[in-house]
């Protein structure tokens, strides 16, 4: 077999580029801790279609071979409202700030079932990418961040139930209901906060798989889900926004069941949150370029 | 012409020994902690702690549309390039500038979810290696029919045969449209036929203009698909230029480090009082030589010796020694030794040379490894050598059926004894029930 080699420069070779492959070709210098690894912003949206595909791959064999199927996203706080229902709110008879119990805790519930699948899944993400991570590039930072969106459909499909249990108890929103969307995405930031920091963590030090779990059920606890943030005496309230599903649990109640204004409570939650947010991408960028060799 | 890939005194270092297993998790990291507070470490443990340079100062200058061969052993440290040249791993030392996009073919079928089919596979795996969903629709069809399983697209990708696997899995990266595109040894994948498809596509590549660098054992395709060429050996440059010389360079290399010197002291184990201090494949004249074709004798020579400073009043009398030949995977194929059927028994010298002769036909054509062991059996290691030679089996002299039948069916070819009898006795149980 022969064949003519198209020379760098004819114009034969350049045609190949005319699409546009050749206009992004811009020199980057590889060394350790490169320090072009700063540019973090358009770096994500140069592989935000990756992005896409991990939580649409996420979405699609999440719940493939199960009988349920998408009923888990249901079952979990449903019956978890039911339990809390019966003995906090029955039988422990703790208060609901005058919301009927099942309501004030399934409120609380949807949003809190999302946080701890979203901070499960990312935080062994990059254990379960070993093999990609060790054979392709791309911004490692992306793993941990499809594994905080892709339970979001779980959440969506979760809230249609707490819309139908919420309608059942006559329970209507006010206008307090235009803080969900920043809500949502303080839930989405505490998830994926926490999440970077474990998951790099979670690359030398496979300890995180077995401390998640149990932190996530300490976290319940320590979070106004079964009984209301109200308990807390009136001058503690703001530090408590320290813990940040606090401030997303009451702003919740706040937006969709008219609960009291968590004022103070959810900004603290949100500042907190912004700052390990920042100090986690800051981290993980700063550790991502040995992750092929140690994972 | 502008240098598109530029390396300059390029090091990549990773620990060996003790840290080669670093600590899993928190608890060791703390209990190691502990235990180095309270007894420092002994000079052979630290000793053990050396590191590793898997690149070692290496500088070079790749033009744009250059197609380059990497050649080199294993371990020479073609594939730690490779992962720094796409940003899987930062180097220890200098600085690599890189113009344009860099697509890897290092392992096809990275990404791939078994429970997805074929057609779901190819948007990931495509997205994953860096292609944005626009390219990947407008070459979807291209890439199905390259890797020939349109009937099966969507069904579920575990349900496909290795083969279709690994013809969809190399289609879609083989369809990236980067500046620069690193392929590691990917053409080792599928029969025959596949594989000629596999180096056409690779030619194409070439030829439009593309730069790439390419991994391969097979010299024959290296030589056939790159213009320039890099010898590494140990994690340095030995040279680079046009293809044919590097080659050249390498047969050489390759032959030389044959020799006592190249044993690598900590990849063996064993008392020590005795050493196999050269071992090579030779030919039917008796020259060492890497390569043999596949229906021919495989020999192999030995070179036994006492250790000068031994006091004991031994000889290499009684002692064992054994050959495995393995796969390019380590996986062992065949174990002959010396008190075999046909063995010899080693004399009572303090030096000795031993040959053992394999009677073709004996592998399929590729790369093979050789560990050589000697010692008295569940008694005394004596010394052991993985990894002692490397040789490559090349297609047979004369042709050779089962292996035309099936090219990669089976990996140890022997000639039988047949023998067919017609008198059977009328006691026959065929047809009773």
């Amino acid at each position: 077999m022969s064949f003519e080699r198209i020379e760098p420069g004819t114009p034969e070779w350049t045609a190949d580029y005319a699409n546009g492959q050749h206009r992004d070709a811009s020199t980057r210098r590889l060394q350790a801790s490169s320090p072009w690894r700063g540019h973090l912003v358009p770096e994500l949206w140069r592989y935000r279609e990756l992005l896409y595909f991990f939580v649409w791959r996420d979405i699609k064999v999440r719940y493939k071979q199960t009988a349920l199927g998408a009923g888990w996203a249901i079952v979990q706080p449903l019956m978890t409202m039911v339990v809390f229902t019966i003995f906090f709110g029955r039988l422990a008879k703790l208060p609901s700030d005058g919301l009927p119990y099942p309501v004030f805790s399934m409120v609380a519930l949807v949003p809190w079932t999302y946080f701890s699948s979203a901070l499960s899944a990312s935080s062994t993400s990059l254990a379960g990418y070993q093999h990609i991570v060790s054979k392709v590039y791309f911004p490692r930072l992306i793993v941990p961040m499809a594994a905080v969106v892709a339970p979001l459909v779980d959440f969506a499909i979760a809230f249609v139930i707490l819309v139908a249990l919420m309608a059942w108890y006559r329970v209507v929103p006010g206008a307090a209901i235009v803080w969900l969307p920043f809500l949502m995405l303080l839930a989405v930031a505490t998830a994926a906060a926490v999440g970077v920091w474990l998951s790099a963590l979670n690359v030398q030090y496979r300890d995180v798989r077995y401390v998640v779990p149990f932190a996530i059920q300490l976290w319940l606890f320590a979070t106004p889900v079964a009984y209301p943030a109200s308990l807390v005496p009136e001058r503690w309230r703001a530090l408590y926004g320290l813990n940040p599903m606090a401030g997303v649990i009451e702003g919740f109640r706040y937006a969709l069941a008219g609960g009291p204004a968590p004022g103070a409570l959810t900004f603290v939650s949100a500042a907190v949150v912004a700052v390990l947010l920042a100090a986690g991408f800051v981290h993980f960028r700063k550790v991502e370029g040995t992750f092929a060799d140690v994972i | 012409m502008t240098s598109i890939i530029r390396a300059e005194h390029l090091g990549k270092r990773y620990r060996l020994g003790r840290s080669r297993r670093r600590p899993d998790t928190a608890r060791e990291a703390l209990a190691n902690a502990f235990r180095r507070a309270i007894r420092p470490r002994t000079f052979a443990e630290r000793q053990a702690d050396q590191s590793f340079w898997a690149l070692d100062d290496v500088s070079f200058e790749i033009q744009a549309g250059e197609v380059v061969g990497i050649i080199g052993r294993n371990g020479a440290g073609k594939s730690t390039l490779l992962k720094v040249l796409s940003q899987i791993t930062e180097p220890t030392t200098g600085f690599v500038d890189v113009t344009g996009r860099v697509g890897s073919l290092l392992e096809v079928g990275t990404g791939f979810h078994e429970d997805l089919t074929g057609r779901e596979n190819t948007y990931l795996n495509g997205a994953i290696l860096g292609m944005a969903k626009a390219e990947i629709d407008r070459k979807f069809d291209e890439i199905v029919a390259f890797a020939e399983v349109d009937r099966f697209i969507d069904t579920p990708v575990k349900h496909y045969s290795s083969g279709m696997y690994m013809r969809l899995a190399f289609a879609v990266a083989a369809h990236l449209e980067t500046e620069i595109l690193v392929v590691d040894e990917v053409l080792a994948v599928g029969d025959a036929q596949f594989q000629k498809k596999c180096l056409g596509k690779m030619d194409a590549i070439a030829r439009h203009g593309r730069t790439v660098l390419f991994i391969s054992h097979n010299m024959d395709a290296v030589q056939r698909l790159c213009t320039r060429g890099m010898l590494l050996d140990r994690g340095r440059l030995l040279g680079a230029g046009p293809i044919s010389e590097v080659v050249a360079r390498y047969r050489t290399v390759e032959r030389r480090l044959v020799d006592i010197g190249r044993f690598n002291p900590r990849a063996r184990s064993g008392t020590g009082w005795a050493r196999i201090v050269d071992i090579v494949l030779v030919d039917e004249s008796g020259r060492p030589t890497p390569t043999r074709p596949s229906d021919a004798d495989l020999t192999f020579e030995m070179t036994l010796e006492m250790h000068e400073a031994t006091t004991r009043g031994a000889s290499l009398r009684g002692l064992v020694t054994e050959l495995v030949i393995c796969s390019d995977q380590s996986q062992p194929l065949i174990s002959v030794m010396n008190v075999d059927d046909g063995g010899v028994e080693l004399p009572a010298v303090h030096r000795c040379r031993v040959r053992a002769s394999l009677s073709g036909p004996t592998l399929i054509p590729g790369r093979y490894r050789l560990n050589a062991f000697l010692g008295v059996p569940y008694l005394e290691h004596v010394d052991e050598i993985p990894d002692a030679l490397e040789f490559e089996i090349t297609a047979p002299e004369r042709p050779w059926r089962p292996y035309e039948l099936h090219p990669s069916r089976q990996i140890v070819c022997r000639r039988a004894d047949w023998r067919c009898d017609v008198d059977l006795p009328a006691t026959s149980s065929i047809g009773k029930t």
